[in-house]
């Protein structure tokens, strides 16, 4: 898979990092270029089913030889913040963040977490979601096609409204994206994209994430 | 911010199930560390197991579930009547109004890394991999909202060691913004290959006991546990007053020296509750017994509250339980704050020069009307939590 370029991290950074966060950070440097705000105003939401895939394969394979050494480099890029990490070190931002996983809901969990940091701390926040197919042997048993990164960055007043109902989720357009988490939210880019009014249906557990667009 | 009312909790650790165990411990000073037995028990190390998982699977509808972090919270959720509070708060919300937020570094990983040792010639997994039950990060909520029946938001947040500290924020403004009314917040770690190797490869694990803000200290040690609260409107006996999210934008695995960001999250958590450094009476550090951690978590204490505010690590009892931790210490706190008990830093004896906060090496019985409650993560993750009577 191709590695994204990410100017926004110092070199050895940029070397060290998983291809996941290269994903991550590629998407999440250029919506923020796009909004003109200052990186280290936004809060940073990330959500991820599946986390990096390369780093898990590696280290279980490490870890099933007789003297299990691990790169301590692979185990720390293995924490699911680890994109959240590097961002705050790219960016210099002191501004919090976290790292959520639903498994399909993933992208519907990190907006509700998001629209609630909107609405309550009154500030900014950067969502980025990332999932890419896992290597084999693991992709036999979490089968994703393709990989898939978006960022958004949301502002109060951003003209959508985000509640919780139990109703279906929207259906995603593209039957290439089966499996992906993140790539649930294409309807809601979709939405984003056309003017007008919307609807919009994430899934999360048992509930739907509801956004309408105005 | 308006508190929150905790009205039940349980925690299951080294020292014990359930949290009479664990105030019997910290009582008698009598810490749950022993010497690494975990799988080849090759590592040098002393670990903070719970006994009896490998007798307890998970049955019935739930068995796809089954693996050695939801098996601990499984036997975490049957303590303390929790379950029972539960269901009183399904009673007065109902169950979509109920959230689960829980977390996890680690979730179910070890079934995979145990699997990977039974690839066959081609190199393919066992077909009873259960990918999604176990390993995924999503596996201990979706287990955990199924066995109490909840059909709030449920998600994972995994932010290393500030995991379930981080699920009373996010609480916090849930209920604040009203799309719930009530949650389960805690967290669940289980010993695994991942962490005890990986931390080993940092150099960041101890061969002996850990000794938080030692001279002689020489790392972490490992342990595991499963951590619950029930938080909803209103107040009571026991209240979160604040929370304080930071992160350092220093380095993946290395604190800020200064304590930087580990002084902001301080700072913000008492801020929302209105508070100052003052009014604090106890501080659980997050104390890893690390060289880097102790040392930054120090300056940030005694830029924060100078030397006068009473400090311990209670790491030495129950392990570094990683994403558990955040629970773990929540609840050191909640028996602080009930029961008058300031824990000591266990196995420390002789503080690091240098190191300026008032770090208890004895218990002290003292009335606790405020604690906070510190947890700092990998990628610079710090969450602080203000707790009171």
């Amino acid at each position: 898979m191709q590695r994204p370029a990410v100017s926004l991290l110092p070199p050895a950074e940029r070397r060290r990092c998983a291809l996941s966060v290269a994903w991550a950070l590629a998407v999440a440097q250029e919506a923020v270029a796009s909004a003109g705000l200052d990186a280290a105003s936004l809060a940073v939401v990330f959500a991820s089913s599946d986390g990096d895939g390369d780093i898990v394969h590696r280290l279980c394979s490490a870890l099933a030889t007789p003297a299990a050494a691990v790169s301590p480099t692979d185990f720390h890029n293995s924490v699911h913040n680890a994109a959240t990490g590097y961002w705050g070190i790219g960016a210099h931002s002191p501004a919090p963040s976290t790292a959520l996983c639903a498994y399909d809901g993933s992208f519907g969990a990190g907006l509700l977490e998001a629209a609630c940091q909107i609405a309550i701390e009154k500030r900014p926040v950067l969502l980025i979601a990332v999932d890419l197919p896992y290597p084999p042997p693991l992709a036999v048993h979490r089968p994703v096609r393709h990989g898939f990164a978006a960022a958004l960055v949301l502002e109060p007043g951003t003209g959508l409204e985000i509640s919780l109902d139990g109703s279906e989720p929207t259906a995603p357009p593209m039957r290439d994206f089966e499996g992906n988490a993140s790539a649930a939210c294409l309807p809601l880019l979709a939405a984003l994209a056309r003017p007008g009014e919307a609807v919009v249906r994430l899934p999360l557990a048992e509930r739907t994430v509801l956004v309408r667009k105005r | 911010m308006k508190p929150l009312q905790v009205s039940a909790y349980t925690a299951t650790s080294a020292l014990g199930r359930g949290k009479a165990a664990m105030l019997d411990a910290l009582r008698r000073g009598k810490g749950g560390l022993k010497a690494n037995d975990f799988d080849r028990a090759e590592l040098r190390a002393w670990i903070g197991r719970v006994a009896g998982l490998e007798e307890a699977p998970i049955g019935g509808a739930l068995a796809e579930f089954d693996c050695r972090n939801n098996r601990l919270a499984q036997i975490g959720l049957a303590q303390d009547g929790f379950k029972d509070a539960v269901s009183q708060a399904i009673h007065r919300y109902g169950a979509k109004r109920v959230a689960v937020l829980l977390g996890t570094s680690t979730s179910g990983i070890l079934r995979t890394e145990l699997a990977y040792r039974q690839r066959d010639a081609q190199g393919n997994l066992p077909r009873d991999l259960h990918y999604r039950h176990a390993q995924n990060l999503y596996s201990i909520t979706d287990f955990v909202r199924q066995v109490l029946a909840l059909e709030g938001p449920a998600m994972t947040i995994s932010t290393a060691c500030s995991s379930s500290a981080k699920v009373f924020a996010s609480a916090a403004r849930y209920i604040e913004a009203g799309i719930i009314d009530a949650a389960v917040v805690g967290g669940v770690d289980s010993l695994c290959l991942t962490t005890m190797h990986g931390f080993t490869s940092l150099q960041l694990v101890s061969d002996e006991p850990c000794r938080p803000f030692d001279a002689a200290r020489k790392g972490m040690s490992i342990g595991e546990a499963a951590g619950f609260a029930l938080v909803e409107r209103g107040t009571g006996p026991l209240s979160l007053l604040g929370y304080g999210e930071s992160s350092d934008a220093y380095h993946m695995s290395t604190p800020q020296p200064d304590g930087e960001g580990a002084l902001g999250a301080m700072q913000q958590a008492l801020a929302r509750a209105g508070l100052e450094p003052g009014a604090i009476d106890y501080v659980n550090a997050h104390g890893t017994a690390t060289p880097a951690n102790d040392r930054a978590e120090d300056r940030a204490l005694v830029r924060l509250f100078g030397k006068r505010v009473p400090v311990s690590s209670t790491k030495g009892f129950t392990g570094h339980t990683l994403g558990a931790a955040g629970i773990v210490e929540a609840i050191v706190c909640f028996l602080a704050l009930e029961h008058g008990l300031l824990p000591a830093t266990l196995n420390s004896s002789a503080i690091e020069p240098g190191l300026e906060s008032m770090v208890l090496l004895e218990n002290r019985a003292a009335q606790v009307r405020r604690a906070l409650s510190n947890s700092f993560g990998f990628g610079g993750s710090n969450c602080s939590l203000v707790f009171g009577a």
